[in-house]
């Protein structure tokens, strides 16, 4: 702690006859002097406020008056007393649960079959990285709200084949699923991060269990998928951690209501309602604190249980 | 993961020894281009039906599935523009000046804090880069209302500030990471000798490690500009003013303002055009994107 304050007063000029602070200074000075954005950064928008938030959640905070002290009522409220927040949990993690195996199955397959030194393999990693990268902006998601709509294209395309579809977003048991889709069609990144880690196995591998007589199944079986664990895992960390934190495409295609009847209400945009729609700021404090420790439950969870299938070479 | 960088952009590499496409059963290769093209096209359809779209007047616009447009009119494009009561052009213009600095903040904060972490020697550095790592895994939600709070009262909503003075505080520390992989990459010798000669650490840093880290700059600028070109979150908080809005809130109040009987035509025009600096960078440097990716497992 007494760091950064050597670090402000370095400018100020040292004094001559303290040897031990000239020797901070020359050894140390220069590190926290280049870290000095990173610091004020850190202290101020990010650790500070992570635990003003902490004492926030305990409070009844609506802007305009102080925070005022409820204890853990808001947690209690949450747990106990919130239709909408468990509204909100089940659809979470029912989009976690479809979107991210979808997408990370599609970025697999299509990555394994990229990798059979295909000819115009750039061009195709190009046409399935693009939606990826086009990804959460809003324009995306407003193609998003015509495709599914009831006179959209989607409907429009079934009727060729005599098909009468519902309007998906507005019918409570389909809309969560147009979500779903709109996740899953942006498997690109993962597949590029696949289609390296497919690079580093080596060929040899594969060579001796071709001469051994292995199918190209067991093949995929027995080499390609244990040596890909790694990679797996990452995938599955980090496409997990954002389809929790998921937010502007149900935003968009629900106009901001998370419905109909709340069924594409994600955590987020439950977070946001309560924060910036209700100005309940200590509520939705106590909401962030609950997603801060699913994610890391989870987080946590994922690395245990790698000790049991994920498999390190070296 | 460096390794990996290198192989996926090295697109020869499957070729020469997987075995080539004409090797294998020439049925094996010729089905899974077919089934390559078809998921292809059910990629993009939906891209270029929404650009074709924009072209159409507006009572054509559902009845028809296909590509091309009966009458290519340009209308939607001024209605979209002028479509409501602050035009398209500040949106954009509000847009640029929020990514272009936020680019510039991200690389001079990152760079700085990157290379005291990757070259600079001083006590609790094992510590704070612990701690640096450790706010990766920190869900922004956490600090959201504090932050809301601070800037609140420091006056700073409905203007830029709040979106574009964290980035050069290095809030993204995600980059900061990404730099550090790259600067320890560069041999040491180098700044070593510059410090035998007498150079200062900042002299190294911009003139030795800066002009040697290019790609990982670019990289960070690229995706830094793509992130906050595309962010909805941030300016849907703190820009309630419609003359400071960007684009993606430009598009939210187009839907809106329309109360459902949406002229979907200017609104595809409009999407299409804030698409545009996204497709301009995976046109041009779709390289650097995608070893961005592989190398970092980046989310997007």
């Amino acid at each position: 702690m007494s760091t950064t304050a050597t670090t402000t007063s370095l400018s100020a000029g040292a004094s001559r006859q303290d040897g031990l602070f000239r020797r901070f200074i020359r050894r140390d000075g220069a590190g926290y002097l280049f870290l000095l954005p990173w610091f004020i950064g850190f202290f101020g928008l990010t650790a500070g406020p992570a635990l003003v938030s902490l004492y926030l959640s305990f409070t009844s905070f609506d802007l305009l008056t102080d925070p005022r002290w409820v204890g853990a009522a808001n947690y209690v409220r949450i747990a106990t007393a919130d239709p909408k927040f468990a509204a909100s949990m089940r659809v979470t993690f029912f989009f976690v649960l479809f979107s991210v195996p979808l997408k990370l199955a599609f970025a697999l397959l299509v990555a394994v079959a990229l990798n059979r030194g295909i000819r115009g393999l750039p061009w195709y990693r190009a046409v399935f990285y693009l939606p990826s990268l086009l990804g959460t902006s809003v324009a995306i998601a407003v193609l998003w709200r015509q495709l599914f709509a009831g006179d959209g294209l989607v409907n429009t395309l079934l009727a060729n084949f005599g098909i009468q579809g519902p309007s998906w977003i507005s019918n409570p048991s389909t809309s969560l699923y147009t979500l779903v889709i709109l996740s899953v069609w942006q498997f690109g990144s993962p597949m590029i991060i696949f289609l390296a880690g497919l690079r580093q196995i080596p060929q040899d591998m594969y060579e001796a269990a071709s001469l051994d007589g292995a199918s190209k199944w067991r093949q995929f079986r027995k080499i390609t998928l244990p040596l890909l664990t790694p990679v797996i895992f990452f995938n599955v960390v980090v496409q997990t951690i954002e389809a929790f934190k998921a937010f502007t495409p149900a935003f968009i295609i629900s106009g901001g209501s998370g419905g109909p009847i709340n069924s594409t209400l994600f955590y987020t945009l439950y977070l946001y309602q309560e924060a910036f729609g209700f100005f309940r700021m200590g509520y939705a404090s106590a909401l962030a604190w609950i997603l801060l420790v699913i994610i890391a439950l989870f987080t946590a969870f994922s690395f245990l249980s790698a000790r049991y299938w994920v498999h390190y070479d070296d | 993961m460096t390794d990996a960088a290198t192989a996926v952009m090295d697109d020869k590499r499957g070729t020469d020894i997987v075995g080539l496409d004409d090797k294998r059963k020439p049925w094996v290769s010729v089905l899974l281009h077919v089934l390559l093209i078809g998921a292809s096209i059910v990629m993009l359809y939906p891209l270029l039906w929404m650009l074709s779209a924009s072209f159409r007047p507006s009572q054509e616009i559902f009845n028809s599935t296909s590509l091309i447009p009966s009458e290519i009119s340009l209308e939607a494009y001024p209605r979209g523009w002028f479509g409501l009561r602050v035009d398209f052009g500040t949106f954009f213009w509000n847009s640029l000046v929020i990514s272009v600095l936020s680019v510039i903040g991200n690389v001079m904060a990152c760079s700085l804090a990157a290379f005291a972490f990757a070259r600079l020697q001083f006590r609790g550095r094992n510590f704070w880069f612990a701690i640096m790592l450790g706010t990766l895994m920190l869900p922004y939600h956490v600090t959201l209302i504090p932050q809301y709070v601070l800037f609140l009262n420091l006056g700073w909503v409905n203007t830029i500030l709040p979106l574009v003075v964290p980035k050069f505080l290095a809030a993204d520390a995600f980059f900061i990471f990404l730099m550090v992989q790259f600067f320890r990459g560069i041999p040491k010798e180098l700044d070593e000798a510059a410090m035998m000669d007498g150079c200062s650490p900042w002299r190294i840093y911009w003139k030795i490690m800066l002009p040697l880290s290019m790609p990982v700059l670019a990289t960070a600028a690229i995706f830094t500009f793509l992130w906050t070109w595309d962010d909805f979150f941030g300016p849907l908080i703190y820009l309630n003013d419609m003359r400071t809005y960007t684009v993606q809130l430009g598009l939210r109040s187009f839907i809106d303002s329309q109360g459902g009987q949406s002229d979907w035509a200017g609104l595809f025009a409009m999407s299409i055009l804030s698409l545009v600096p996204v497709f301009f960078f995976f046109l041009f440097f779709q390289r650097l994107l995608i070893e961005g990716i592989a190398t970092t497992g980046m989310k997007r």
